[in-house]
């Protein structure tokens, strides 16, 4: 091994406050070299990259925005880690790159100069020097980094200004002592709130020797901006406005390439079901892999649009005035006014929700976040919600022009909007009795998202998704098509039979169609027999109450592994069990002509509604409750979260099915 | 007079901020210690939270906590 100054690989701390054009910087100095993993045992994003430095290289490490390093909260905690080299696989930073935007001088360099208190070297990457040269302030930037004591670079990462500078700079730094104790807090009396206002002083005085703020020409664009945005009256409107436009644009833009995804499962299932013997691997492949897997990528395109529009108002600023303007609301319930985020991204998928309460400090709020952050409609329940809208309530206007669909749909949402207020309400005054949350937040200035910033955050978040289909809901698809296809059923041949006969049809993937040739086949024969129907029937008296029959049963158990199973099962229910004959060749007509053992119709209006209402309130994610478990670190807390909210749902149910029935509902 | 009844658009220097508690230390972190000008910008839509100017950004924070921050008796002129 080398001296430390000729190693031959380096590593480099990034930090720097939130907004500060970290990830731009990052992005710039390591091109496409990057790679995404979490911390170990939290849920903290852990960004590196490659930065080729010249002569040699370096692995970059993104720390997660701070304001301070007082590991008051867990990014902070984490961040302090990795300068001090607490954290596994990762040595020691031998540089640290303090990213500091000029335009917010003061602020930024707070956090720079605790950094200056680990004895790692540390350089300035001096951020917005356009915007602030825009606005002729003038910045002596030698004069700045004699008084800090470290190098400072003016970086424009669109510019490429500073890169190879700042290279330069670091290359030089590695491996030297860094000059601490940097007087930067000024031998200052014990007390961390003394501590904090030496080192304000010992900022005051740097900036003030080398910055000259052109007073008159304040340009404050943002202020002007939020005149509109975080106005008293208008404010609020625009929020809602905005909010609509953007869930009318998820499910209008959305239906183009859902149909595509649809018809591609469908051709690709036929192809299989084609190119293949028919038997066992066929069935296992077509039914349950391609039905399950597909049934829930489908949702992709919708997913992608969600995550573009929370990346672009974030990106923007625009997220930490809905905060703003929301707070109040939301501190009546006992939450803070950054639980929002969390909770308007559980509208897309309540993992990265709960992931995302982690910016809230006191661990009580953050808990109470992520108890009721699965009753915001996840996307997970659109397929639910689609499916029974789509069979029971399409075509149907209010009023003449007002959809019912659509207003079904806001009721849902409704719903678990109002539920988890309540919940929280009951919470923040009993198990998570603390007193409201301090609400000290930056609005940051308004800013052109990045293309590449918002891209990267929608495709991070939606690649949970996909690696999601790929493990829990392909595992659930195996194991549901095994429970309904095994035991097989006493008549031995008449399925094999059958099989035989679709795949002389070619390309038909309808393949019980000629069923009725055999001697026929008690309908479901197969599905009740199977270790799914008697599962099903076993539940059957407690979801009778519902409305529920035992099919819808199977379906249940098996979606409290993840919602938009449900779909997935009912295909593979009314397909396995049923067959189809040649009107009913879409799942919607199938649950529509579905009749119960005693030959009654099991879906109504009225049920439909009764298991909209059920999936609102329920816990059935197996992919959020391993979330919860690690955020809270607790097996009592995530049952809990379990227990209540199906329990709630039960509730819900009941008092909807019953009560509808006492209207004269069928 | 304490930050929480600073006028719309006026600013005021900053006295001393009481208590030792997180809240205190956070917003003291953000940059409002004495010394500091401090400019109201303006209230959400409910009356709470409010909105500050303080080192040229703008920083949320609820009435309450901006109660813990004393301000100087006299106006000062930006």
């Amino acid at each position: 091994m080398n001296e430390n100054g000729n190693k031959s690989h380096l590593t480099i701390a990034l930090a720097g406050n939130p907004n500060a054009g970290k990830t731009t910087l990052f992005n710039s100095l390591t091109g496409l070299n990057q790679k995404v993993a979490n911390y170990p045992g939290v849920t903290v994003e852990r960004k590196e990259g490659i930065w080729d430095l010249g002569d040699r290289t370096a692995t970059l490490i993104d720390l997660p925005g701070l304001y301070s390093l007082d590991a008051t909260s867990l990014d902070e905690q984490i961040a302090r880690d990795v300068i001090t080299g607490k954290v596994e696989n990762i040595p020691p930073p031998d540089v640290i790159v303090s990213v500091v935007d000029a335009t917010n001088l003061e602020r930024n360099l707070y956090l720079t100069t605790q950094l200056f208190e680990y004895g790692i070297p540390v350089v300035v990457a001096l951020t917005m020097i356009d915007v602030f040269e825009k606005r002729k302030h003038e910045i002596d930037i030698a004069k700045l980094s004699a008084s800090l004591g470290v190098p400072v670079i003016a970086v424009n990462s669109k510019a490429e200004r500073g890169k190879r500078e700042l290279a330069e700079k670091v290359n030089a730094l590695a491996g030297t002592a860094s000059k601490i104790p940097h007087e930067s807090n000024g031998g200052a009396p014990n007390g961390e709130n003394a501590l904090i206002f030496a080192r304000y002083n010992f900022i005051s005085k740097a900036v003030q020797d080398s910055v000259k703020h052109n007073d008159k020409i304040e340009h404050r664009v943002s202020e002007k901006i939020d005149r509109v945005l975080t106005h008293k009256v208008f404010g609020l409107a625009i929020l809602v406005l905005i909010l609509l436009t953007v869930f009318q644009a998820i499910f209008s833009w959305a239906t183009l390439p859902m149909d595509l995804l649809d018809k591609g499962f469908g051709a690709l299932g036929d192809a299989v079901r084609a190119s293949l013997p028919p038997g066992i691997l066929a069935d296992l492949l077509v039914d349950g892999i391609i039905a399950g897997v597909g049934g829930v990528l489908v949702f992709l395109p919708q997913i992608l649009l969600l995550f573009l529009f929370i990346s672009i108002l974030e990106d923007t600023g625009y997220l930490a005035r809905a905060a703003f303007l929301l707070d109040k609301l939301m501190s009546r319930v006992g939450l803070h006014g950054k639980a929002f985020l969390p909770l308007m991204s559980s509208f897309a998928c309540a993992i990265p929700g709960i992931m995302a309460t982690r910016t809230i400090e006191n661990k009580r709020d953050r808990f109470a976040t992520i108890l009721i952050a699965p009753f915001m409609s996840c996307s997970a329940r659109l397929p639910v919600y689609t499916l029974m809208i789509g069979a029971f309530f399409a075509g149907q206007t209010v009023f003449g022009f007002i959809s019912l669909g659509a207003i079904l749909m806001l009721a849902m949402y409704t719903l678990g909007i109002t539920v988890a207020l309540i919940v929280a309400f009951i919470l923040k005054r009993t198990l998570l009795k603390a007193p409201p949350p301090p609400f000290i937040m930056e609005l940051p200035p308004y800013r052109m998202p990045s293309i590449r910033t918002v891209f990267q955050n929608m495709l991070t978040r939606a690649w949970l998704f996909v690696k999601r289909a790929g493990t829990v809901i392909l595992a659930i698809s195996i194991i549901l098509w095994a429970l309904m296809y095994f035991p097989r059923s006493s008549q031995p041949g008449s399925s094999g039979q059958s099989s035989v006969a679709s795949g002389q049809q070619a390309g038909s993937s309808v393949n019980e169609q000629q069923t009725t040739n055999n001697e026929p086949l008690p309908e479901g024969e197969q599905l009740r027999n199977s270790f799914a129907g008697r599962l099903g029937h076993a539940i059957e008296p407690v979801i009778r109450p519902l409305g529920f029959d035992w099919k819808i049963g199977v379906a249940l158990i098996a979606s409290f592994a993840a919602r938009e199973v449900l779909v997935s099962t009912l295909s593979i229910i009314y397909n396995v069990g049923k067959g189809e004959n040649e009107e009913s060749e879409t799942l919607i007509s199938a649950i529509r002509d579905a009749k119960d053992d005693s030959g009654r119709t099991v879906w109504t209006p009225l049920t439909a509604l009764t298991l909209m209402v059920f999936f609102v309130l329920a816990m059935q994610c197996m992919s959020t409750v391993a979330i919860v478990r690690r955020e809270t670190n607790s097996w009592s807390w995530t049952l809990f979260m379990v227990g209540y909210m199906t329990g709630i749902a039960y509730l819900a149910s009941f008092l909807t099915y019953q009560g509808g029935r006492m209207l004269g509902f069928q | 007079m304490t930050l929480a009844e600073l006028a719309k658009g006026e600013s005021r220097t900053v006295l001393s901020v009481r208590g030792e508690s997180l809240v205190t230390r956070r917003l003291m972190e953000m940059g409002v210690i004495p010394g500091v000008a401090v400019r109201m910008v303006k209230s959400a839509p409910f009356g709470d939270p409010l909105e500050i100017n303080v080192r040229g950004y703008s920083l949320a924070l609820r009435r309450n906590e901006a109660e813990s921050v004393e301000l100087e008796q006299v106006a000062t002129n930006e």
